[in-house]
């Protein structure tokens, strides 16, 4: 009769834990490959970056 | 009005999460962040100011994901040996086997389960979101993530007692498995 609780209970355990690895990994500071890559696009296409080359797929 | 791209910057950090979550590899995961990153800037005249923001930027990533970076995931994940070695160096400690277990179980998942674990059970997405972001309808976002806990109870014959010791586990099972591979 229980059974159902404890399932929730690891349920709960499995989503916690889920949720500190993904703050973890959200929370560590930008490798700057991204921010240099923001510059970058900051840069490059300052109008509205349409005209950059475009996605080949889609 | 601000520039919606201004704000990119701030989701970076969750769809590196995401997208680790995805491909379990962070070289792979900043890959794809970077052109889905690339992707959005260029794209932004699509966003709808207003909607959210975070919700499109993983659409895109998912996009990212499944047209070009699974095949890789799988590559890569044939270095199993390789990380189960890495695990096996740790001192001994009362959770290797559990991380090892979570890690292995987690991988198991189908990746469609997975990233709606991911998304509603970390990512703070409601169904819908998350429906919207898979796009697909609300009612299969509920049963892939019941079927993700459930698979995962049972791969790592979860119970109660176990809870407890697992918790660390399972937490430094999902980062280490990133970082091992870096």
């Amino acid at each position: 009769m229980t059974r159902a609780k404890r399932t929730s209970s690891v349920e709960n355990t499995i989503d916690e834990n889920l949720k500190r690895a993904f703050e973890d990994v959200a929370s560590e500071p930008l490798p700057s490959r991204f921010t240099d890559l923001l510059e970058q696009l900051k840069t490059s296409g300052t109008a509205d970056g349409a005209n950059s080359e475009s996605d080949d797929n889609t | 009005m601000s520039d919606p791209r201004d704000e990119l910057v701030e989701h970076l950090g969750p769809m590196r999460a995401f997208a680790m979550s995805l491909t379990r590899n962070s070289a792979l995961a900043d890959d794809m962040v970077q052109d889905a990153l690339v992707k959005a800037w260029t794209n932004i005249d699509k966003f709808q100011p207003g909607t959210n923001m975070r919700a499109w930027l993983f659409t895109i990533l998912r996009n990212t994901y499944y047209s070009h970076h699974r095949k890789a995931r799988r590559e890569v994940s044939d270095t199993d040996g390789e990380l189960a070695a890495s695990l096996a160096k740790k001192p001994d400690h009362d959770g290797r086997l559990q991380m090892r277990d979570f890690h292995v179980a987690f991988d198991k998942l189908p990746d469609e389960q997975r990233e709606a674990l991911v998304l509603v059970g970390a990512g703070g997405f409601s169904y819908e979101e998350a429906a919207e972001t898979c796009g697909v309808a609300v009612g299969t976002i509920k049963s892939r993530v019941n079927r993700a806990r459930a698979r995962l109870v049972e791969l790592m014959h979860l119970d109660e007692d176990q809870v407890l010791e697992t918790t660390d586990a399972v937490t430094a099972g999902i980062v280490s498995a990133n970082k091992s591979v870096a």
